[in-house]
């Protein structure tokens, strides 16, 4: 069985004037110990699907339909009672920006303590053993010094490590990371994705890993969801993506990235840019931007079908799976 | 050769951390004294900036290249050094004498959120630098020259009345770059230019300052931590660390070939999209903050290759054979 399956899920936001959608008909699932990314631009939805999936959308914001079942539970139906014995415990979360997830009033030790002992009964001084040994697996030099500190005195790597820690603090079965190393540099942000990695790995812990850095994703996702506009437009195993992408959102991503061209030579840049919730176009939504798009593109919204190499949702690739099919059917 | 564009020597900054007069005061040894915490955000930067070329300067958070961009822009004074614009000094300038040069240097700001004012429109903020630096431009003449400007970074001259908040992020940056080339200058600083922006626009503003590059033969400084950008976009890059410049070279040798340990470190950590799984080389520890004056080599605390010699003495420069410039004593001993 699935460890987590997300099914036709919608999140809409109810505005003053307009319900906007934010995500439309995602479904993917998760199993035990697997390491998926989900990719796309800002304001394609990444970040809600991450909030969406342990019921932690706002107001305005709230699910309109769908499921998100974790195991044989409902994630939808649940009450607040019941969604705190899953956050934290079964499902965690890291957020981007370290310096705002961590309580700047309260020490390193004390944050992480209350974490323990809000889910489970036991003595602050079984609680802090279980801080310190944590804040050791994370590769905190002196964690007994570190505990009684504040975040400020930590640098952002160091305060990043610290967040793992207390995400592992409850044995969670899923980590969902959104952009957990976009506020670091380049040096550190290798040391956190090889620790998250390390983690993911020895616990048997599974990861979705929010990310607009295609990089970032190939060192660490076994399959890849990409994003645009509120929809999943293609998903697959990350290499596949990589070496052959399906979707001509996905080649255009790819393709925009300054390794993919020579020095000095000008970029592939997709036209346009994504378009707001509010002036979703018709059809196919990237059909303004696609180099591609046809009459049925700008009318009809394609479905989501297997092209042998990922699934994606594109009507160029489903025409031209069809002629395929044509054509064996002719030569049979 | 051709006299360099700018010309930066021993430049330094130091920023004073306890600002406020009281807090200046310890009481130490049953005495008060008074003393003044600073940071050294640039410690002697040697640097020259040739007509059309676009110089990179990368590194990590903290190592002074938005102080070095601004110290050249002169946002902010520096502490010791002297900074040259062709063959005339400019970082001592009162704002008057200073109007000739923010003609021919402008600067482009990370954030275009933060650096277009929210209340001005687009044909505002275009007009202001052009009719100031233009005082003998009649209105359609200065009409003319906004069209031009909007149309040149892609953006139809019909949206001149819109305020910034009505375009995108891309947008935005774009409106910058039109605000920088109004003036017409020679040398633009760019200052992390495109860390705001996502993958497909970042191209966009990328092409359209190579077009500019092109049409008007511009020198570029141009400070970002994105390695991917500098190799493609750069003629030569300088790796600062600590507020010193530890290696700089051509872009080809820089990459093919990083000398420094610190740039080797750097370029390891790449996350790139091939299937080569090299392990990035782990430095210990992060960039301090450097409330010293650094003695000795300003990397030896994380460098894996340091000995008695990087405690004490700061390295020199050194041109190596494939025009590279490395400053590290286990290169110059051929320890490595």
């Amino acid at each position: 069985m699935n460890l987590l399956s997300v099914s036709h899920l919608h999140v809409n936001f109810h505005m003053k004037e307009q319900e906007l959608a934010a995500l439309i008909d995602v479904s993917f699932t998760l199993n035990r110990g697997e390491r998926i990314a989900i990719v796309g631009e800002s304001g394609a939805g990444k970040s809600v699907l991450g909030f969406s999936i342990v019921n932690l959308i706002g107001k305005p914001g709230y699910i309109k339909s769908g499921s998100i079942k974790l195991e044989n539970k409902e994630i939808t139906k649940m009450n607040l009672r019941q969604l705190q014995e899953v956050r934290g415990k079964r499902i965690a979360m890291i957020f981007q920006d370290p310096m705002m997830t961590l309580n700047p009033v309260l020490t390193i030790g004390d944050q992480l303590v209350e974490t323990i002992r809000s889910h489970t009964k036991i003595s602050y001084k079984d609680a802090r053993n279980i801080a310190i040994e944590k804040l050791h697996h994370v590769q905190i030099a002196s964690p007994e010094k570190r505990f009684d500190q504040y975040p400020h005195e930590l640098s952002g790597g160091m305060r990043q490590r610290v967040i793992i820690a207390s995400v592992l603090l409850l044995n969670p079965d899923i980590i969902i990371a959104d952009e957990p190393t976009t506020a670091l540099d380049v040096t550190i942000q290798a040391e956190i994705l090889q620790l998250l990695l390390a983690i993911c790995r020895d616990n048997g812990v599974a990861l979705v890993l929010i990310s607009h850095d295609l990089g970032v994703v190939s060192k660490v996702a076994e399959r890849t969801l990409v994003m645009y506009a509120g929809h999943v437009v293609e998903e697959g195993p990350t290499l596949e993506i990589i070496n052959d992408p399906q979707h001509p959102y996905t080649q255009g991503l790819l393709n925009a990235l300054p390794q993919m061209t020579l020095p000095g030579q000008r970029l592939n840049q997709i036209r346009g840019s994504m378009p707001s919730l509010a002036e979703r176009p018709s059809g196919c939504a990237f059909h303004p931007r696609c180099p591609y798009a046809t009459q049925k593109c700008r009318q009809e919204q394609p479905r989501f079908i297997y092209s042998g190499v990922s699934s994606v949702a594109c009507f160029l690739v489903e025409d031209m799976l069809n002629e395929f099919a044509d054509k064996d059917k002719e030569a049979s | 050769m051709a006299t360099p564009l700018i010309q930066i020597s021993g430049l330094e900054k130091a920023f004073t951390s306890n600002e406020s007069w009281l807090s200046q005061w310890r009481f130490r040894h049953g005495k008060l004294t008074r003393h003044k915490d600073s940071i050294h955000a640039l410690n002697g930067v040697n640097l020259t900036i040739n007509q059309g070329e676009t110089l990179c300067v990368v590194g990590e958070t903290g190592c002074g290249k938005s102080t070095l961009a601004r110290a050249i822009m002169g946002l902010t004074t520096p502490s010791a050094g002297e900074i040259h614009y062709l063959d005339q000094r400019i970082d001592q300038l009162n704002n008057r004498q200073r109007m000739f040069f923010r003609r021919r240097m402008q600067m482009v700001f990370q954030n275009p959120y933060a650096s277009l004012n929210p209340r001005m429109t687009v044909y505002q903020t275009l007009s202001e630098p052009i009719s100031f630096h233009n005082p003998q431009f009649s209105q359609s003449q200065v009409d003319e020259k906004i069209d031009e400007l909007l149309e040149s970074v892609g953006i139809s001259a019909s949206s001149s009345d819109r305020y910034p908040h009505e375009f995108s992020g891309g947008q935005r940056q774009r409106i910058s770059l039109a605000r920088a080339l109004s003036v017409e200058p020679d040398f633009i600083v760019a200052d992390e230019p495109l860390s705001a922006l996502d993958v497909s626009v970042q191209a966009q503003v990328l092409n359209l300052m190579m077009d500019k590059q092109e049409e008007r033969n511009l020198s570029y400084l141009f400070i970002t931590h994105d390695l991917a950008v500098v190799e493609h976009f750069a003629t030569r890059v300088a790796v600062m660390y600590l507020g010193r410049i530890c290696e700089l070279a051509p872009t080809g040798t820089l990459f093919s070939a990083p000398k420094h340990p610190y740039t080797q470190a750097l370029l390891s950590a790449i996350p790139r999209l091939d299937s080569n799984t090299a392990q990035p080389i782990r430095l210990i520890g992060e960039v301090p903050t450097p409330t010293e004056k650094p003695i000795g080599c300003v990397f030896q605390a994380r460098c894996p290759y340091a000995n008695q010699r990087c405690y004490e003495a700061s390295p020199a420069m050194t041109l190596q054979s494939d025009g590279s410039s490395v400053a590290c004593h286990a290169i110059e001993e051929g320890r490595l």
